[in-house]
């Protein structure tokens, strides 16, 4: 066969048109199920209402203290209550501070003066994690982030809690 | 009568072969321990394919009572602990063989590393190998969330976060594997399940097939 009349064999033709529609049926086949596979992480993430905290913000102290309640969750199909802390306090500045709990290291639960050892700061008993008042990580221990910060507003004088997000974010 | 059986069929089929080749053919005496006692290092791969029989088993018995649903799992769970005659023993089974199995794994694993069985020409099997790892990790790290119980639930909780500190990715795979961005709930649940019962036990026969197969071609390692 000449260089330049490169024939396709009845072989190769028969390869390609198989290997070509065998592709574009498997890739139909599989285009919902993967999209439906991935829902989850395409989905806008909703934005809830604040809720009441049940804390008048005259009794916020400078000592942080753990507050308790309860918001209305969806979960897919599945709609409950479930409960939801933070740790509220006035900083220096009077202005209130409102920490998630949860470790920014491997998602404990944190304690303000969790430990006696080490006072005047936020200590995860599972890896030993602290933070100081502020909720910045202290350097060296496993947490790798300040706490999450709720955010939070204040209505005819009650705390009202949101989201926690990344310090910074909030 | 069998032989009978056996006999008409292999008449019109010819199936003598086909078994001869998957089963008929001489162990090497350096691998088998009733020459050389040390030789039982190379049971290990054989007993983790055992326990993997016992999970599947055991396993697909489960699902019998199993629901994965967050109101009814644990009770589905308990349910078949305490009121399902012998649901104790296999539930016991599958628990205690999915610690077993990584331990027999983990044996294995020695074995080939310190004996240099993975060298050429065995390095795809190798390969193949820390598959296989990761898919039994997979499956210890989806099943342990289906009792949904307290040490269930915090377990993938954390299991989740570590997810979430894969570089570039991590957020949304986290999310791909819990089914939302931010509960650990009714989705998560059912996901793990769909995984731990027929994704990563399908990954695992592929893998398995290829591990054999690439046995067979290539033969045991000499010996030392
Ligand atoms: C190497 C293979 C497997 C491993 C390592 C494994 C591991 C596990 C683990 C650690 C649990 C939690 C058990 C407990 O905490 O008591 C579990 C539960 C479960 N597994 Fe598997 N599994 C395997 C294969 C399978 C297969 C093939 C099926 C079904 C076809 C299956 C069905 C289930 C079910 C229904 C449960 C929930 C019941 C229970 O928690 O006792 N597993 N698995
Ligand atoms: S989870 Fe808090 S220190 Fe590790």
């Amino acid at each position: 066969m000449s260089e330049k009349k490169q024939q396709v064999s009845r072989r190769q033709f028969l390869n390609y048109t198989l290997t070509g529609v065998g592709g574009f049926m498997a890739a139909g086949l599989l285009v919902s199920p993967l999209r439906m596979a991935i829902d989850p992480v395409l989905q806008k993430s909703t934005h809830g209402d604040l809720a009441n905290v049940s804390l008048a913000v005259g009794d916020i102290t400078t000592e942080p203290t753990r507050v308790d309640w309860k918001i209305d969750q969806v979960d897919g199909w599945y709609e409950s209550q479930v409960s939801k802390s933070a740790w509220v306090f006035k900083d220096e500045n009077d202005e209130i501070q409102a920490f998630s709990p949860v470790c920014k290291h491997l998602g404990c639960v944190v304690s303000w003066e969790g430990s006696e050892d080490f006072p005047n700061e936020f200590y995860c008993p599972c890896h030993d994690g602290r933070y100081y008042k502020d909720g910045t990580n202290v350097p060296g221990t496993p947490p790798l982030a300040p706490l999450d910060v709720f955010e939070r507003e204040v209505r005819d004088g009650m705390l009202f809690l949101g989201e926690a997000k990344p310090k910074g974010e909030a | 009568m069998l032989q009978k059986i056996y006999d008409w069929i292999d008449d019109r089929v010819d199936i003598t072969p086909i078994w001869r080749d998957i089963a008929d053919h001489e162990v090497p005496e350096h691998v088998n321990p009733a020459h050389h006692f040390s030789a039982f290092v190379y049971c290990f791969g054989g007993l983790t394919f055992f326990v993997v029989v016992i999970q599947i088993l055991s396993g697909m018995f489960l699902t019998m009572y199993y629901v994965p649903d967050i109101e009814n799992a644990w009770r589905s769970v308990y349910y078949l602990q305490t009121e399902v005659a012998h649901g104790q023993i296999v539930r016991g089974m599958h628990h205690w063989g999915a610690s077993v199995v990584i331990v027999m794994l983990l044996l294995h694993t020695l074995r080939v590393f310190f004996q240099g069985a993975y060298k050429k020409p065995r390095e795809l099997n190798w390969m193949v190998g820390v598959l296989l790892f990761f898919v039994m990790l997979g499956l210890g790290f989806t099943g342990y969330l289906l009792p949904w119980d307290n040490k269930a639930y915090f377990a993938t909780q954390v299991g989740l976060e570590i997810a979430e500190q894969v570089p570039f990715i991590g957020v949304q795979l986290k999310t791909l594997l819990a089914g939302d961005a931010s509960i650990v709930g009714a989705q998560t649940l059912t996901r793990f399940f769909a995984i731990h019962v027929f994704f990563l036990p399908a990954a695992l026969f592929g893998l398995l097939a290829a591990h054999f197969i690439l046995i067979r071609r290539q033969g045991i390692s000499g010996p030392l």
